[in-house]
């Protein structure tokens, strides 16, 4: 019954999606403002339905009803409940489901926070996210329905993939496609800018808390893939260059130029179409990560079940938006003029580097995500790319970007010296020098790469400091630090914060790339290894029985200079009807080091291989993207664009970065 | 002209996705399918004088699993293996990079399916047959030529789907 319900829930959202697609963009084209306004209610009423067939497909895991193929093949009786519930996303077709969910509550989201723009341009908007939860809803209904019943129904479902049975798995996908799905609002608010002939600052600052919002998720939910796979794959990696993972850091990459340009177009009035640009590619790329992920053209761990059928709908779709989007902005975006010119240096030909790197950077990931597929079809074999490649390429890109950060924001608008600049700052300069020099001694031994990137890691946090004392020492007006810290603005601070988060982030890379330990050791139980000066002594292993697996518990004792202080239990679980054993890693993590171990395979008599890592400065990588998330959330909340778009109700108000031909 | 580049580009890519659709990238072809199998002469696991020859492939249809006591995945496909032989499926085995006390304890618990088994200690007549990884499995035709080969461990489906009609085929072909 639930599946049934749950079916017509989708047909209606679909239509609704129709509605909502259509009546808007004809009503705003036509300047019907009754069409117009069907806009927010065919959000909410889409929404809604979808919230319901999500309900319905949950209500049949959490009961078990096998009669659903989509259950029966992601779930099982002994699953724990809460697994039953994530096991919703863990396939192809209810993880399509999560996003169209995530999809139409972003149109809520808009409806309910674009009350006070112009009819016309909130029509719009919604109209082109209409458009695109209608060719994700028709994908899912006509190629991968989550409601197809299996009859008849087997007494037990098979079981969740073991590897997505964890913590970091629950709110992974969801945080991730947030992200993928923020881009769209972005997207739809540069269509109907285009659409509207009105691409100004208003434009910029209306889509500015969307960005940073959609950015936001997105760190995080590729932080916390990261975070899931440096535990949950036991082999203590935390980036693999996988392909898919590339999928969801392509549009990381552009959707970080966009903010950045965003940020120019709303302050300047400059880089307008090339923002538009960038909101477009940004969105193709979350189609195309879609269709890496479900079409079965790469593999990866990642990778659903393949069908032909659905990779083809997928790159219809892909093909029909960004082509579609391409025509309108060769249409329309020239008209829409240079805005603020600007001198060779200046905050905003800063900016302007650092958007052409991240594009760069982008197109080099592209290129060796791709270039397996291209040389397979052009009959030239089948090769891999893996991470050395990436590793080269990306480093050389990176380098500068991160060196800009720190430079930037000391930088005035329109037109700065940079000798005067640098003189400014040839004492962070100097500091930012000793302590790159100095803090891998502190580690192991020197390299020039590792001190590199500390040096600039230094850099940026240095530059922001000091940014941010001097404007509180510009600010008399407040009397004491607090009042003076709360006078800075939530988008200032919220910057400042994913800078840092940066800097701390990339102290983590360079630290665990230079100074990682791994040995591979057979162990016999009362052996020990010794890594990092770190004795690990294995005290052999004990079964151990789960609610729907068992397990090798192994013992191992973790002690310095003859005193332990922890004892890590790595398992080795095996999942009855899955071929394959899990490998559960035990770490001890610390604010300078994660100790790490995890079960090779039993060799007899007792013995087993062990894998134990040394990793430096772990937690300042994950630190690192919370302080860039929370920085991407602080920013969006700021007052500036609430109030901003209500003085803005009255349209074309004059101001000067909206002049179309760039008079300045 | 900008934007025919441009459409240009995007056009390509589309296309070069497209194409992606078609291929499978999980095949992962050997050279040596279609050839003959590598020569090799091996002492066998279980009986200590005996040797295990490529020719004892020839002369029908068969499989030829590269395994080892030590490989978890391969405990995986072992009860496929053995409903296998106990169906009449002839198989050979190659014991890589093992001991052979471990190999045969491990024949023991879990049964043996296997008709003859090479004992590769050193792994060397494993890089002839471009082993890379335990489980692989090979299907070798009555005439001693290799004609598929499977990575990783068997399932069901891969035996239903692929192997059994091929070595049916195989064998008809033959006869």
């Amino acid at each position: 019954m639930n599946a049934e319900l749950g079916q017509v829930a989708l047909a209606l959202a679909l239509s609704l999606a129709l509605v909502q697609a259509v009546l808007p963009i004809v009503g705003a084209a036509r300047g019907n403002p009754a069409w117009m306004r069907i806009a927010p209610y065919a959000a909410v009423g889409q929404f809604f339905m979808v919230a319901l067939a999500f309900a319905c497909l949950v209500a049949a895991f959490v009961s078990s009803d096998f009669s659903v193929r989509y259950v029966a093949s992601h779930s099982n009786l002994a699953l724990p409940t809460h697994y039953k519930v994530t096991a919703v996303w863990g396939g192809h077709e209810g993880s399509l489901l999560l996003w169209v969910l995530m999809l139409s509550g972003w149109g809520v989201a808009v409806s309910l926070g674009s009350r006070s723009l112009p009819l016309t341009m909130t029509a719009r908007v919604l109209g082109v996210m209409g458009l695109v939860s209608l060719g994700f809803l028709a994908f899912m209904i006509f190629t991968s329905n989550p409601f197809d019943r299996l009859l008849p129904a087997p007494l037990d479902g098979r079981d969740l993939n073991p590897l997505l049975q964890d913590p970091g798995m629950i709110f992974h996908p969801p945080l991730l496609y947030m992200g993928y799905v923020g881009f769209s609002v972005t997207f739809a608010f540069a269509i109907a800018a285009l659409l509207g002939g009105r691409l100004d600052a208003a434009w910029a600052r209306w889509s500015r808390p969307w960005a940073a919002v959609a950015w936001a998720f997105l760190t995080f939910g590729i932080g916390l893939g990261s975070w899931w796979a440096y535990y949950e794959l036991g082999w203590g990696g935390w980036w693999f260059w996988d392909p898919v993972e590339n999928a969801s850091f392509m549009p990381w990459l552009t959707g970080t130029a966009l903010l950045h340009s965003l940020a120019v177009s709303e302050k300047r009035g400059s880089f307008k179409s090339w923002t538009v640009m960038l909101a477009i590619l940004t969105f193709a790329l979350t189609l195309l990560g879609a269709f890496l992920v479900r079409s079965g053209v790469i593999t990866s761990v990642h990778a659903f079940a393949t069908d032909p059928e659905r990779g083809v709908f997928l790159l219809a779709f892909l093909a029909l938006s960004t082509g579609l989007s391409l025509a309108l902005y060769a249409w329309r975006a020239p008209k829409v003029g240079m805005g603020g010119s600007f001198a060779p240096f200046s905050r905003e030909s800063l900016l302007l580097s650092n958007n052409v790197l991240l594009v760069v950077a982008m197109l080099a990931v592209m290129l060796g995500t791709l270039y397996p597929l291209a040389m397979d079809a052009l009959g030239l074999g089948k090769i891999s790319v893996g991470p050395p490649y990436f590793e080269r390429v990306f480093a050389p890109i990176m380098m500068p970007l991160l060196f800009l950060i720190g430079l930037g924001s000391q930088t005035r608008w329109k037109q700065d010296d940079p000798m005067t600049l640098l003189w400014k700052l040839r004492w962070l300069l100097l500091a930012s020098l000793v302590i790159g020099g100095l803090w891998p001694f502190a580690v192991g031994h020197w390299s020039p790469l590792t001190s590199g990137s500390l040096m600039i890691a230094a850099w940026i946090g240095l530059t922001v400091l000091r940014d941010i004392v001097t404007r509180l020492q510009g600010n008399a007006g407040h009397r004491g630090l607090a009042a003076r810290l709360g006078s800075l603005k939530p988008s200032y601070l919220g910057m400042q914060m994913a800078h840092t988060g940066i800097a701390v982030f990339l102290v983590a890379v360079a630290m665990v790339m230079s100074y990682e330990e791994e040995r591979d050791v057979r162990l016999v139980p009362g052996e020990s290894v010794e890594v990092s000066g770190y004795d690990f002594r294995f005290q052999g292993t004990s079964r151990v029985q789960g609610p729907n697996y068992s397990a090798e518990r192994g013992v191992v004792e973790v002690s310095r200079d003859g005193r332990v202080f922890t004892t890590l239990y790595p398992e080795k679980r095996h999942h009855p009807g899955q071929e394959m054993p899990m490998t559960n890693a035990a770490l001890d993590r610390g604010l300078f080091r994660d100790l790490y171990v995890s079960l090779g395979d039993p060799l007899g008599g007792g013995a087993w291989v062990v894998r134990v890592y040394y990793k430096p400065y772990m937690t300042w990588m994950w630190s690192g993207c919370l302080l860039m998330v929370f920085g991407g959330l602080l920013a969006a909340a700021d007052r500036r664009y609430r109030l901003a778009s209500t003085r803005r109700v009255a349209p074309a108000v004059g101001t000067t970065s909206t002049s179309p031909a760039g008079g300045r | 002209m900008r934007l025919v580049v441009s459409f240009f580009v995007f056009g390509l890519l589309v296309l070069l996705l497209w194409a992606g659709l078609g291929l499978n990238p999980r095949e992962l072809p050997s050279p040596l399918v279609g050839r003959p199998t590598p020569v090799f002469e091996l002492p066998e696991l279980l009986d200590g004088e005996g040797r295990f020859q490529h020719q004892a492939l020839r002369g029908q249809a068969s499989l030829f699993n590269v395994w080892a006591s030590w490989c978890v995945s391969c405990r995986a496909e072992h009860g496929l293996l053995m409903e296998l032989a106990r169906a009449g499926v002839p198989i050979y085995g190659l014991n890589y990079k093992d001991t052979r006390t471990e190999a045969i304890a491990y024949l023991r618990r879990g049964g043996n399916p296997y008709r003859a088994i090479g004992f590769d200690a050193a792994g060397q007549v494993g890089i002839d047959w471009g082993v890379y990884g335990t489980p692989e499995t090979f299907v070798i035709g009555p005439d001693g030529v290799i004609r598929y080969k499977h990575v990783g461990p068997l399932s069901r489906r891969v035996l239903t789907e692929t192997i059994l009609p091929l070595l049916q085929s195989l064998d008809g072909a033959a006869s």
